[in-house]
């Protein structure tokens, strides 16, 4: 049997295959220029369900507001590429700061409660801020959304061009390089803490956690990785919108969620891919009706029982340790 | 500003018949239905669909917006709520939000989706006013305050139905403590179905009601949703009264701030129910020691 | 001298109409095993969850060591090595045992927050795991998920977390509650060699276990403390025995 070191330290470990795994999605844009522009929509949601994960999974905080931090994100980097210096790496920390702030200033609301009154709050400050950028329309561009952002050329070198190859090896990059800074966290005493809040807060109090500083630390950080991803959007795709703020946004990362699994981070990337591939087969079929199979699909998931479903699931049967 | 005060409580008034089945559902089976907005829906469409294509008065088809939607909600509780109750919160969330799409998708499909025109009865489109001219005191909408009038009766009854019948002590018991409920030989299951069916019955004949007042088309549920969950998460799960404030002071808080500062819009409205319930977590109505 | 490591001060947990816990003053001496007993109902639990922080008090004051913990939070409590038990199992679900003593652990020492470390790599804490784990007897499951842990096990692991917390006082809530026969003398045996430094507080509702382990004993009954004293005066005491058991049988001491 394993000693005891060894089997703490195991799930931590970067397998062979997960190297293998990101050097194939890296060269996906080589081989496939022609699809750079969907990869570069994979990586940016799936960095944005990844931060999902971070407070839903694995610390349980139930929350249908989470484009909140993606929309800051993005309106922010935007409107700082347009007015103030067009340099992506710049609007990039720009994006991540100011919603790590919202993330920070938003944590007091989901301290206490039920998980009712967190779907609420954190629905209604996405919602909020919604109408805000609706309402502030001589600033955000309102209902016809953010235009005209022009991107000056990555690392000073690299343009954005029209096939959107540097637009996906940008993205790329940064959701690699947050996933394995997630994948740090997760995997630390401080992540470990985190499922303790997730499974039972009265002992994790009891343990000497503070529960709401925890809370509020997750939050903020998931904040600062969703406002990357929102960064990302604004400034591959030149334009900020408010759909960026709505309902669908955060249901649609929690659906990837569910389908990739939540509570261990590559259900985000995973969820993210089969969702983006199913809307475009379902969407080019039947155009309209997507959200009629997505709503029969969510129904018939939950019924069965997600956690029979999830990859997650599988891989802890059969390798009988924790992802 | 007395109009004012009147359309809002109109307002709250549709909005605490749409929204009490919720409430009462999730006191009672801790369950989340995102979807009840859905039996609302339902009950618009059975109520425009009966107008246009046979004819049937407006006032008929209250009673038979409510019938469909409560069988619709019978039916439903049966067959796909049961085995979600014991579920954890984001699923009961994620399935009824799915059902709440499937709703929103067949109804585009079947009906298309433009706004549907009701056509109110000639008694009910005229309006009232208290004060002449540039003085006007108070206008009140006739159909509104058929609304006022309507819900006014319906909360009668179902405070009596809740404080004076058998059936409202065995729900209040299951509210309170379902399994010791259960132990009392109280027929839980049955109080459920029965409350669930009523609950969108409800909906149903305010989503009738309000077609004319709030609009009928198939994103209703998804539009509407966030307002009924506030009424609920406001007011409090464990009577009727507290939604029925909620609903009032959000009706009124909605038109008076669409009025006074129309560039806010909704933002007054998401604003003070952000605060209120970081103030008070469990609602803003509850009575102390309930749930 | 033995010092007093806590005491509660008049204190008084009223809910609604209901007084739970009236005007009770408590003090537990270094190194103490104190029982505290009393019918159900006595306002026991309410009372280690006044102690904790887990509830507020409506009135009293609660000393930790010297310190006035009245309004600290409770993981501050912990912090300030004031530990307890919980009568029904709060354990971890999605961990195993060896996870979650390690996450104890390093909690404990003050690695909480570090996020850059992986759980495992810190060697002084792997090390006081693998110590609990062989003082539980938990070293043959500490790799199976907690959830799949038979009975008797969890209980070990509930109390085996508390020790991770290393606690000056320890607060122990019917550690054999629900334990088959054939798992509670591992329970007793390591409730017994517990070390001498730690000053333990037991709720217990078995009166062998209490007389067994007791060297004082608290009386509660409907929130007021009755009586307190040896266990032989409390075997002996009238009062106790007509609470108790009512018709006045022998307790055996």
């Amino acid at each position: 049997m394993m000693d005891a070191r060894t089997q703490l330290l195991s799930p931590t470990h970067w397998r062979w295959y997960e190297s293998l795994l990101w050097i194939g999605v890296f060269a996906l844009p080589a081989l496939l220029p022609s699809h750079s522009l969907i990869i570069n929509e994979i990586a940016i949601v799936a960095l944005f369900a990844v931060s999902l994960d971070l407070v839903l999974g694995y610390t349980g905080i139930v929350t249908l507001g989470h484009a909140a931090f993606l929309g800051f994100g993005a309106y922010c980097a935007a409107l700082f590429a347009k007015f103030i210096h067009p340099d992506p790496l710049l609007g990039l920390i720009v994006g991540i700061l100011a919603a790590t702030l919202l993330g920070a200033l938003c944590s007091v609301t989901i301290l206490r409660g039920s998980d009712l009154t967190r779907l609420m709050v954190t629905l209604g400050v996405a919602l909020l801020l919604l109408e805000l950028a609706n309402k502030l329309d001589w600033l955000t561009g309102g209902s016809d959304g953010l235009q005209g952002v022009v991107m000056g050329p990555l690392l000073g070198r690299f343009e954005f061009d029209l096939y959107g190859q540097t637009a996906a090896w940008y993205s790329l990059s940064v959701l690699l390089l947050l996933f394995g800074l997630a994948r740090r966290w997760v995997h630390s005493p401080w992540g470990a803490t985190l499922i303790a809040v997730r499974d039972n807060p009265l002992r994790a109090a009891a343990i000497g956690i503070s529960v709401p500083s925890r809370l509020a630390m997750v939050y903020t950080l998931a904040a600062s990785v969703a406002g990357a991803a929102g960064a990302l959007l604004a400034q591959t795709t030149g334009f900020a919108s408010l759909d960026v703020f709505a309902l669908e946004r955060s249901a649609d990362a929690v659906l990837m969620l569910v389908i990739g699994g939540v509570g261990w981070l590559y259900g985000g990337v995973l969820g993210a891919v089969v969702f983006k591939l199913m809307h475009d087969i379902i969407s080019s079929i039947t155009p309209q009706y997507w959200t009629f199979w997505m709503g029969l699909f969510l129904v018939m998931l939950m019924l069965i029982g997600r956690e029979r479903l999830s990859p997650s699931h599988w891989l802890k049967k059969t390798k009988g340790d924790q992802a | 500003m007395l109009t004012l005060l009147f359309d809002g409580i109109a307002y709250g008034m549709l909005l605490f018949i749409l929204a009490v089945g919720l409430s009462v559902t999730m006191g009672l089976m801790n369950f989340i239905n995102l979807a009840h907005g859905a039996f609302a829906m339902v009950g618009g469409y059975i109520t425009v669909v009966l107008m246009q294509r046979w004819d049937i008065p407006f006032l008929w088809c209250l009673p038979l917006a409510f019938g469909g939607a409560a069988l619709l909600g019978a039916v439903l509780e049966r067959s796909l709520y049961r085995p979600m109750y014991r579920k954890p919160h984001l699923d009961q969330v994620l399935f009824s939000i799915g059902l709440a799409f499937m709703a929103v998708a067949t109804v585009d499909y079947f009906m298309g989706s433009q706004q549907q025109i009701m056509q109110l009865p000639e008694w009910l489109r005229g309006r009232t006013e208290i004060g002449d001219g540039e003085n006007i005191v108070l206008g009140m909408g006739h159909y509104r305050l058929f609304i006022i009038a309507v819900c006014t009766v319906l909360t009668v009854a179902l405070q009596y139905v809740l404080t004076r019948t058998r059936f409202g002590s065995r729900l209040r018991a299951s509210v309170d403590d379902s399994r010791v409920a259960a132990g009392l030989g109280i027929p839980v299951n049955q109080v459920f179905a029965l409350t669930f069916a009523v609950g969108s019955g409800l909906a149903g004949l305010g989503g009738a009601l309000g077609a004319e007042v709030l609009g009928l088309d198939p994103t209703f549920p998804l539009k509407f949703m966030v307002y009924f969950l506030i009424v609920v998460a406001v007011g409090g799960t464990s009577s009727i009264t507290g939604p029925l404030l909620a609903a009032l002071l959000l009706g009124v808080a909605d038109v008076a701030g669409k009025y006074y500062v129309p560039k806010l819009g909704a933002f007054i409205v998401y604003a003070l129910m952000i605060a209120i319930l970081i103030w008070r977590p469990q609602g803003l109505f509850v009575r102390k020691g309930a749930k | 001298m033995t010092t007093t490591v806590l005491a509660a001060h008049g204190l008084v947990k009223r809910f609604g109409g209901i007084t739970a816990t009236d005007h009770v003053n408590l003090s537990l001496q270094l190194g103490a095993r104190h029982a505290l007993i009393g019918p159900n109902g006595a306002g026991k639990t309410t009372l280690i969850n006044l102690l904790t922080g887990v509830l507020p008090p409506t009135e009293g004051r609660i000393e930790l060591l010297g310190e006035d913990i009245s309004h600290l939070p409770s993981h501050a409590r912990v912090a300030r090595g004031l530990v307890r038990t919980f009568q029904i199992n709060q354990l971890f679900a999605s961990m195993t045992p060896l996870q979650t003593l390690a996450m104890v652990v390093s909690q404990r020492r003050g690695l909480g927050a570090r996020w850059w470390q992986r759980l495992g790599q810190d060697a002084a804490v792997v090390a006081r795991c693998e110590e609990l784990l062989a003082l539980f007897r938990l070293t043959e499951v500490m790799h199976q998920n907690t959830a799949a842990l038979p009975y008797g096990k969890r209980r070990l692991l509930e109390m085996a977390i508390a020790l991770a917390c290393e606690p000056k006082v320890l607060l122990l809530d019917e550690p054999v509650a629900g334990v088959p026969a054939g798992e509670r003398e591992e329970l007793l045996q390591t409730v017994a060699a517990l070390p001498a430094d730690v000053s333990v507080l037991l709720i217990e509702h078995d009166m062998d276990l209490v007389f067994e382990f007791a060297d004082r004993i608290t009386v509660l009954v409907n929130g007021v403390v009755l009586t307190e004293g040896t266990p032989e005066v409390i075997a002996n005491d009238p009062q106790v025995k007509a609470v108790y058991l009512g018709h006045g049988e022998e307790v055996r001491a």
